[in-house]
This record gives C-alpha cells, sequence and structure tokens, in this order.
C-alpha cells in the first residue's frame, strides 16, 4: 500500500515541518521568555531588599532603586561596576551573570581545572529601611534539587535585612515553605559574623533557634533545611573576601 | 466504521455524544483511570489544574484533528512515531506560550506540562479515534476527552487548596478569625496521596450514581 521510498519521504517532510515550526515559535516567543525570567530575578533582588515588588512594577522599581551591580572576584576585587547609566568599570554586567555557572566555575578554578577568573554578582539597592543594602545571590541543594536566594545585608555588612529563597522542587507544604515570607522573615536582624568578627553564617536549626546566628527549621523539611543553612555559609563564603573589604570591623 | 456518505449536520446526536460520554461513562480519569500521575502532581492548587486541563484540551484536540486530516496519508508502520511527533510539537508549543505569558503558572507545573506528551489519554485518542475518523469528530472527540480530564483535575484543585491552604485561586478564602479560633490547614492534602484519595472518591461517587461501571468479579 506505502512503498519505503513514500514512507522516507513522508517522513522527511513531516521532520523538516515540524522542525521549522518549533524553531520559529521558540524564536519569536524568546524574548518575552527572557523578560519574564529577569522580572522574576529582580522581584527576588528587590524581595530580599525589603521592596515589595510584583512582575508589573519590578522593572521600574528595579531601575529605580539599582545604585550598582558588581561583578566581584574571589580575592574581593570588584572588576566590574554597572549602574543604571551603564559601565562605570569592566564590562561584566552582574545582572548577566549566572549564579550556577559562577559556581562551577569556582569549583574548576579551585582544583585548577580552569584559569579563567570566576566572577560573582553583588547587588547594591536602595533600600526602605536602610540606606542601602548589598544583596548577595547564593546558591545550593535541597533535597529533590537546586534551590537558590539572595541575601541582603545591612550598611554593616553584618546584619541580614532580608533574605529570599526559591527552590526548583521541594515538597509542597514542607521544603517548599522556605519561599515563604514567614520563614524568610526569621532571617531579618541575625548577623553573618560573631562578636569577634568571626564568619558564622546563620544556621537553620530544628528545635528552639535562639540568638543571633540561628532560626528555626521547617518541620519536616529537614534536608532542605539543612541545604539552606549549607547554601548561606557557603555561598556567602565566596564573597567574604569582598565583604572584608568594605566592613569596618 | 464506514463512511458516512449524506450530509451529517455539526452537532447531530451521534457528534453531541462524542462531547458527553468522556464526561461520564467513558472519562478517562474515573473510568479509564489515565493521565493519573498529573492529576496528583498539579492539582495542589486550582490554577495550575485549570491551566493544565485547558493545556491538555488544546493539544488533544489540535493533534487528533491533525492526525484525522493525515490518516490517509499515514503510512501504518510509522503512524504511532508520527502520532507522538504530532503530540510532542504541539507540547513543546504550549510549554513555550505558557512560559512566555503566564510565566508564573509555568514554574508551578514545571516538566508537567512535557509530561503530556506521555499522557495515554492523548496517543490512546489519536490511534483509536483520529486515524478513523474526519477531522470534525475528531475535534469534538479531543474536546470531550480533554475536558472530562480536566474538570476532575479541577474538582481535585479544587478540594486541595481549599482544604490545603485555605485558599481559591490564590484569595484567602477562609477568614482569619477561623485560624484564630484554631482552624488549621490540613498539611496531609497538599501531598500527592491525597489527590489519589479525592480521585478515589470522586470513582466511588460515580460508580454509586451509574450502576453499569461497577465491575463484578
Amino acid at each position: 500500500m506505502f512503498s519505503n521510498s513514500y514512507i522516507f519521504r513522508f517522513a522527511s517532510i513531516m521532520v523538516i515541518l515540524v522542525a521549522t515550526l518549533l524553531s520559529a515559535a521558540a524564536l519569536l516567543l524568546k524574548p518575552m521568555q527572557d523578560r519574564n525570567i529577569s522580572i522574576e530575578k529582580m522581584q527576588d533582588i528587590l524581595t530580599a531588599s525589603n521592596i515589595p515588588a510584583n512582575a508589573d512594577n519590578a522593572i521600574d522599581l528595579y531601575n529605580e532603586n539599582m545604585v550598582q551591580e558588581l561583578a566581584v572576584n574571589l580575592s574581593g576585587e570588584v572588576k566590574a561596576v554597572y549602574t543604571s547609566s551603564g559601565f562605570e568599570e569592566g564590562n561584566v554586567r552582574a545582572f548577566d551573570i549566572k549564579v550556577n555557572e559562577a559556581l562551577k566555575q569556582i569549583a574548576d578554578f579551585r582544583t585548577g581545572k580552569s584559569t579563567t577568573e570566576p566572577l560573582l554578582p553583588v547587588f547594591i539597592i536602595k533600600s526602605p529601611n536602610d540606606s542601602k543594602t548589598y544583596v548577595f545571590p547564593i546558591r545550593g541543594v535541597g533535597l529533590w534539587g537546586p534551590v537558590w536566594g539572595n541575601v541582603a545585608l545591612k550598611e554593616d555588612l553584618v546584619t541580614i535585612a532580608g533574605v529570599k529563597f526559591d527552590h526548583k522542587g521541594e515538597t509542597p507544604g514542607l521544603g517548599a515553605e522556605i519561599s515563604t515570607d514567614d520563614f524568610a522573615n526569621q532571617f531579618i536582624g541575625k548577623r553573618i559574623f560573631d562578636s569577634q568578627g568571626n564568619f558564622v553564617s546563620v544556621k537553620v536549626i530544628k528545635g528552639d533557634a535562639s540568638g543571633d546566628h540561628e532560626v528555626d527549621a521547617i518541620s519536616g523539611g529537614t534536608i532542605t533545611s539543612d541545604g539552606v543553612s549549607e547554601m548561606l555559609y557557603s555561598g556567602l563564603e565566596n564573597y567574604l573576601p569582598f565583604i572584608k573589604s568594605l566592613k569596618v570591623l | 466504521m464506514s463512511e458516512i456518505k449524506e450530509k451529517e449536520p455539526l452537532f447531530s446526536a451521534k457528534n453531541r455524544k462524542l462531547l458527553t460520554v468522556p464526561l461520564g461513562r467513558e472519562n478517562p480519569i474515573t473510568v479509564q483511570v489515565l493521565g493519573i500521575c498529573s492529576a496528583l502532581a498539579i492539582t495542589v492548587k486550582l490554577e495550575p489544574s485549570v491551566v493544565m486541563a485547558l493545556s491538555v484540551v488544546f493539544v488533544l484536540a489540535v493533534s487528533n484533528v491533525v492526525i484525522s486530516i493525515l490518516r490517509k496519508m499515514i503510512p501504518p508502520r510509522i503512524r504511532i512515531i508520527t502520532q507522538l511527533i504530532v503530540i510532542a510539537s504541539l507540547v513543546i508549543i504550549v510549554d513555550q506560550v505558557l512560559k512566555a505569558f503566564v510565566y508564573d503558572v509555568s514554574k508551578q507545573l514545571s516538566v508537567f506540562v512535557g509530561l503530556i506528551i506521555t499522557n495515554c489519554i492523548i496517543m490512546g485518542r489519536l490511534e483509536a479515534f483520529g486515524m478513523a475518523n474526519k477531522p470534525w469528530p475528531s475535534f469534538l472527540d479531543g474536546i470531550g476527552n480533554g475536558i472530562g480530564y480536566g474538570f476532575i483535575l479541577v474538582i481535585v484543585g479544587f478540594f486541595r487548596e481549599l482544604l490545603g491552604s485555605g485558599t481559591l485561586w490564590n484569595y484567602q478564602l477562609i477568614p482569619q478569625f477561623i485560624y484564630d479560633m484554631g482552624y488549621k490547614n490540613n498539611g496531609f492534602v497538599i501531598l500527592p496521596p491525597m489527590a489519589l484519595i479525592v480521585v478515589g472518591i470522586l470513582v466511588w461517587m460515580q460508580r454509586t450514581r451509574d450502576r453499569v461501571l461497577i465491575e463484578d468479579n
């Protein structure tokens, strides 16, 4: 009924048609998708700095409140400065640095696999309660996949002004609670250095959290909570040289 | 099915049946027990349930029509892969459109839009109906089965969001004073097993009303 050559022709034409259609759809929709992704990123940075933002006003608020975007290296040197009027120094916009890729580069750089110097993003944001906050994007591992977030430090670079966490697929009602305000609000006012100036980060612990360096874990979300602790420590550790270069001890 | 020569009205009794039967006696979820994994995964809230339902209706109806139009050209030996290519293309387009226009919902649906490709309801309808019928009945069959799947999803999503989060479509429905009196959201409802239990209750209710469906061993 259908010859082999017909089958080949049919299959080839179909594949070419489908490929064209899908490429066209992907190309046409890409700008909108990218815009959504950067809106989300801006929202997260603003939320960490205690500026409530939604998808509609995130771009305006970000442009209004962004003082500087810095790209810093592991020794804490600022390699690029971007402001709303363009580059003041260097040519890497912190907003475009993908933290997961930067972390891979850091691992390769430390093991000597690659010699390119990894750069990490830092955002300086005007904030309603503090004259400015330093926002540090961090990334780690939860129970089912990646977790990530932004930590905003006050001008003393010790006290947390706010945080915003998100996750890819933690359990709803358990680990997924890290993205709620209730969990995030616990971090406000905590300190990442102890009174002697040693870096201790903030730990998410089961039981009664007390003091300046502990917050309550999510009941039933132990592995996710541990992931957040680990992410805060290792994430902020990468920024320590930069933080110490600015901090007045 | 033999080809009918005389013109049929668009919504003849037979065509109307194509729309209504999948809602009840032939329901893809409660009777055929297909598409369960997405029913468990994305019905935590009402909004993703509705978006998923609409996505499946769209993919099912359009792919059924496309396969029906091509049905005389498709070589039987490669018909399955042809159906799969049609479904996969439509799903990728839906996924891209969701990412562009309802980004926050697309994040909640995550991998499950992609999993529409492997949703047995769709392949089953193409093989059983699209390959053997004209485009218009195929379209109705797709819409009917899509809605049959979708409305179960919406019912499950409705109860899980109400009991699990106290909200509907993200609006707080259960007022604060009830929480102050000691009411708590049910954390169990948020977990996937509860979706299975809700589906189970729906199956039970349906069989109680329509005793034809009861299988006797």
